[in-house]
């Protein structure tokens, strides 16, 4: 497998990353997210990460950069389905991850998404909660 | 302390690095090592092996699977012939890093495991050994 594919979801871009990657395959999948971001004009990502067993420095890096440049070229991004075991390990590992949003699964990073990208509309009347 | 097993596995490509971390995850599931225990070596390992291909032009890792007394281990050697560092104490330093990388490798695979080991030298080489107890 040379790719991991990225669905388009209505306005929001899927990534479920199924296999033990690589580095190649990881910088590949963050030029594909940067390119699929502008040409299908995505306001937000999920990365699922629930396959994961093994996040490391490179790879957590590879999360980080993919979530900044979303939000560079104007779309949220949520990582989701950390595994605990991974997320104890990067911790101790010193991997911060701090400028990436995440969520328990995929269920509940979509919730955030549209959170995020429309604020107003979320949950109905909120709205005037705002400001 | 006797080595019950080995196995040597290359470490000159990204893919060996996934190899290389995927045996010792199998190693430790067959121990009965918990998840995290297992997870952290793997990420360990993962670690040292990127630096082995990355740093120093690729070489090799030895598994060993040890016995001490009523406990068991899992130790990882890694070995490669590159540049080597004659600065250990700075590239053990974490936010250290000439290979374009968050400079984590090094430090942070120590941190996850129970013993670690470092030997380097100029044009020489670099080897690093890891060990993990359960």
């Amino acid at each position: 497998m040379d790719r991991i594919p990225i669905l388009q979801v209505g306005d929001f871009l899927l990534v479920s990353i199924q296999v033990d990657m690589h580095d190649r395959l990881a910088m590949t999948l963050q030029d594909d997210l940067a390119d699929q971001v502008v040409s299908k004009r995505a306001s937000g990502v999920l990365i699922d990460i629930s396959s994961l067993e093994v996040v490391d420095s490179f790879i957590g890096r590879m999360l980080g950069n993919m979530a900044s440049m979303a939000r560079v070229l104007g779309a949220e991004a949520v990582v989701v389905g950390m595994q605990p075991a991974v997320a104890i390990t990067i911790v101790e590992l010193g991997l911060s991850l701090t400028n990436v949003r995440t969520a328990l699964n995929v269920d509940k990073g979509m919730e955030l998404l549209r959170a995020l990208v429309n604020p107003a509309a979320e949950e109905g009347g909120r709205e005037h909660d705002q400001d | 302390m006797n080595t019950t097993k080995t196995d040597t596995v290359p470490v000159r490509t990204g893919e060996d690095t996934v190899r290389a971390r995927q045996r010792v995850k199998a190693w430790m599931a067959e121990l009965r090592f918990s998840l995290v225990e297992q997870t952290k070596m793997a990420t360990a390992v993962s670690e040292l092996a990127r630096n082995a291909v990355v740093h120093g032009g690729g070489g090799s890792a030895r598994l060993e699977l040890m016995a001490d007394g009523g406990r068991t281990g899992i130790r990882v050697t890694f070995e490669d012939q590159g540049p080597g560092t004659a600065d250990i104490e700075k590239a053990l330093k974490g936010g250290f890093s000439t290979g374009g990388g968050l400079g984590l490798g090094l430090s942070g695979a120590r941190r996850l495991v129970n013993e670690f080991e470092i030997w380097s030298e100029p044009g020489k080489g670099t080897r690093v050994t890891i060990t993990r107890w359960k």
